[in-house]
């Protein structure tokens, strides 16, 4: 028989099919709790209008991509976030990771330097080189990049509360190389608000964070016109458990939010909003992640053409980085990770990443060692060159259920900005809580359904075998915190201090004025004043924040 | 004098901020009927061993995933010892190579669990430590 409509082949077809054999659960969902039919056809795409929906490749509302022909010209950047120990181990490091065919470098910091301690300082305890490289002043960012030329590298670096210091490093030691400002690329994170929602490395509060965000918008628009000056991470939000929808929608708040301030503080939109990049997680529903990432694009195009009104194409199209999700992978049966991060990396490519970083198989033990990374690299080759997804652009478009998903994902977040703008927006949002409590119930549920057996873990809560333990763990040796506090001892020894206490005197009454705070930044670089120096004098001047605790 | 309830703090120690997994927990035992209190994150040994006593704990959950786990968790187990109040069961989890778990038993950490750990675990490990106590 033929059925001439879903309906009646729901009735002629599919019932008596239901009533021979159950489905394997009563209802189907996405990760962001909405039901799926059993198949999709053009009656769910009623009002589609291909133009207005989808358009061609390049050009609004970007919905298949930013550029015209996308990895036909270039494969999309594989760059693996990395750093550990001391500046010495992580360049060489960077060295193996550019070797091996890795094409942008991704600076992993510890988290005193994420927080602005020295490594000397008494909160640094233990955490000295553990989660990244420590970086306490220009001197160790000198040996970072040893050998390494600025001018043919693009660095990301995962860098927020102190973002602005390690920029003016970076610029200092760009100029130590003989390269311009404006020759430099690459990313700082420079995404303070997702920090106080999920990530916790904030310093300041609110306010002053924001200034200093919009103080680089403001100087890399004149002076490093090709450095991407913020990274809009959602990244973080998914880790800490939100869904798909939640994901996108307070993402994209919190980019309003920063655009916001950018015209607040007296900048022209299209001066600023080309360089704002993002920052995605791409996690286990395949399909869902496809959309999600398609969905974000024409959201944020629609968003700044219509809402900002923003004349320059380029502040329209949102470029975005992506990292497979740790929190996907399993410490049982390791090995099963490649393959999640695999059809994660799948998701990403489909869905038009400009960079992408491969998760490594042993990280729900401890950060990557070189076999693992190597896998991990590997993947990204393999789908770039063997696969054939890379030779043409979008190639789940116009599939009724992702085009569908598209929709509903993007109606998800347009309401969760909706609900956020209605508080106050994305700050005021923060500091009720809205957005951690949002994702702390999400990341409740998804337990739960662990636990119960309604959502499977292969290897944890089903198809459980015993599996050998890692060999070759990646260690942070003890005696990485010593020799970096040596070595920030014998700097402050070394240089010349009246010329650190002058810089830092700038730094202060600039933090005290509403000039722009990046030279005086780039000129305590300079002087080799440290970061824990610089943040004291922020510290003091602009106080701190505690974490917008919801429980 | 036994209590009705458990009382349980759940601390995060060091500077990293991945909370969900003591969310989780924290959420998890309070569901399970024990009141607690949950720390919130880049809290000092010190701080957990003074909030520890002051809440009359009867057990202390840690949770670190930045590798800081080695030289901070013990430092909480020594200052309950120097309080002499190492009668507070300490357990601990987070990102923590299996190699370093008998080091931190011997620091007086009583169990790691370590991520895929059923919450339901940690339960029935703490009311059948806890208990009695």
């Amino acid at each position: 028989m033929t059925s001439n409509s879903k309906q009646e082949w729901r009735d002629g077809t599919l019932a008596p099919a239901l009533k021979r054999a159950a489905e394997r659960q009563e209802v189907f969902e996405t990760s962001s709790g909405q039901e799926i039919d059993v198949v999709y056809t053009p009656e769910d795409l009623q009002d589609f209008d291909y133009t207005r929906d989808l358009g061609y490749p390049g050009e609004y509302p970007f919905t298949r991509g930013v550029q015209a022909n996308m990895y036909r010209g270039r494969i999309w950047t594989i760059r693996q976030y990395a750093g550990f120990g001391t500046a010495e181990e992580t360049n060489q490091r960077y060295r193996y990771l550019l070797d091996q065919g890795q094409t942008g470098l991704s600076v992993a910091f510890d988290l005193p330097t994420q927080i602005g301690y020295d490594s000397d300082h008494s909160l640094a305890i233990g955490e000295v080189g553990k989660v990244g490289v420590a970086i306490d002043s220009l001197r160790d960012m000198e040996i970072l990049f040893q050998d390494i030329p600025l001018s043919k590298v693009s660095t990301s670096m995962t860098i927020n509360a102190t973002a602005p210091i390690l920029l003016a490093m970076y610029i200092a030691l760009g100029r130590q190389q003989g390269v311009e400002p404006a020759d430099l690329t690459g990313t700082i994170q420079n995404d303070i608000l997702k920090e106080y929602i999920a990530r916790g490395t904030h310093i300041f509060p609110p306010r002053p964070s924001m200034r200093l965000t919009t103080d680089i918008f403001a100087y890399c628009a004149r002076q490093v016109p090709r450095w991407n000056t913020i990274s809009i991470s959602g990244y973080h939000i998914r880790e800490a458990g939100s869904t798909a929808a939640q994901e996108i929608g307070f993402t994209l708040a919190n980019g309003i939010a920063y655009v916001k301030a950018a015209i607040d503080a007296g900048l022209e939109v299209d001066s600023f909003a080309p360089r704002l990049s993002f920052f995605f997680n791409s996690h286990l529903n395949f399909l869902e992640e496809v959309a999600k990432f398609r969905a974000a694009r024409r959201l944020w195009a629609r968003i700044m053409r219509e809402e900002f009104g923003a004349k320059d194409q380029r502040s329209w199209t949102l470029r975005f980085h992506t990292q497979t999700a740790g929190c996907s992978l399993t410490a049982p049966q390791p090995h099963n990770n490649i393959v999640r991060t695999a059809l994660e990396a799948l998701a990403a490519a489909l869905g038009g990443s400009q960079s992408l970083h491969t998760n490594s198989f042993d990280e729900a033990y401890a950060p990557p060692s070189e076999e693992a990374v190597t896998v991990a690299v590997r993947t990204q080759q393999l789908l770039a060159h063997e696969s054939g997804i890379a030779d043409v652009v979008d190639p789940l478009g116009g599939a009724y259920y992702i085009e569908h998903l598209t929709n509903s994902l993007e109606n998800q977040a347009r309401e969760y900005i909706g609900k956020i703008d209605s508080l106050g927006g994305a700050v005021a949002a923060i500091e009720q809580g809205y957005q951690q409590r949002e994702i702390q119930d999400a990341s409740y549920r998804y337990q739960k359904e662990v636990e119960s057996g309604r959502r499977t873990v292969v290897g944890v809560n089903k198809f459980v075998s015993p599996y050998p333990e890692i060999e070759g763990l990646l260690r942070v040796k003890p005696e990485v915190e010593k020799r970096q506090q040596e070595r920030t001892a014998q700097l402050r020894k070394e240089r010349y201090n009246a010329e650190v206490d002058r810089t830092l005197k700038r730094l202060e009454d600039t933090a005290r004025s509403t000039d722009n705070t990046m030279p005086a930044f780039l000129e305590c670089a300079e002087a080799y004043a440290t970061l824990g120096e610089m943040c004291d004098v922020l510290r003091n001047v602009f106080s701190t924040q505690k974490e917008f605790l919801v429980f | 004098m036994a209590k009705d309830r458990i009382r349980v703090l759940v601390a995060k120690p060091g500077l990293d901020g991945h909370d969900r997994g003591a969310k989780v927990v924290a959420r998890a035992l309070r569901d399970a009927g024990m009141e607690v209190i949950y720390s919130g994150i880049r809290q000092t040994p010190e701080m957990i061993v003074q909030s520890a006593i002051q809440e009359d704990a009867d057990v202390v959950g840690l949770s670190i995933l930045s590798g800081a786990h080695l030289e901070l968790f013990p430092l909480v187990t020594e200052g309950l010892r120097n309080q002499g109040r190492d009668d507070i069961l300490v357990i601990g989890g987070g990102i923590i190579p299996g190699d370093d778990i008998q080091a931190l038993q011997q620091a007086g950490v009583k169990a790691i669990f370590g991520p895929g750990t059923s919450t339901e675990d940690i339960v029935s490990f703490i009311r059948q430590e806890a208990s009695g106590r």
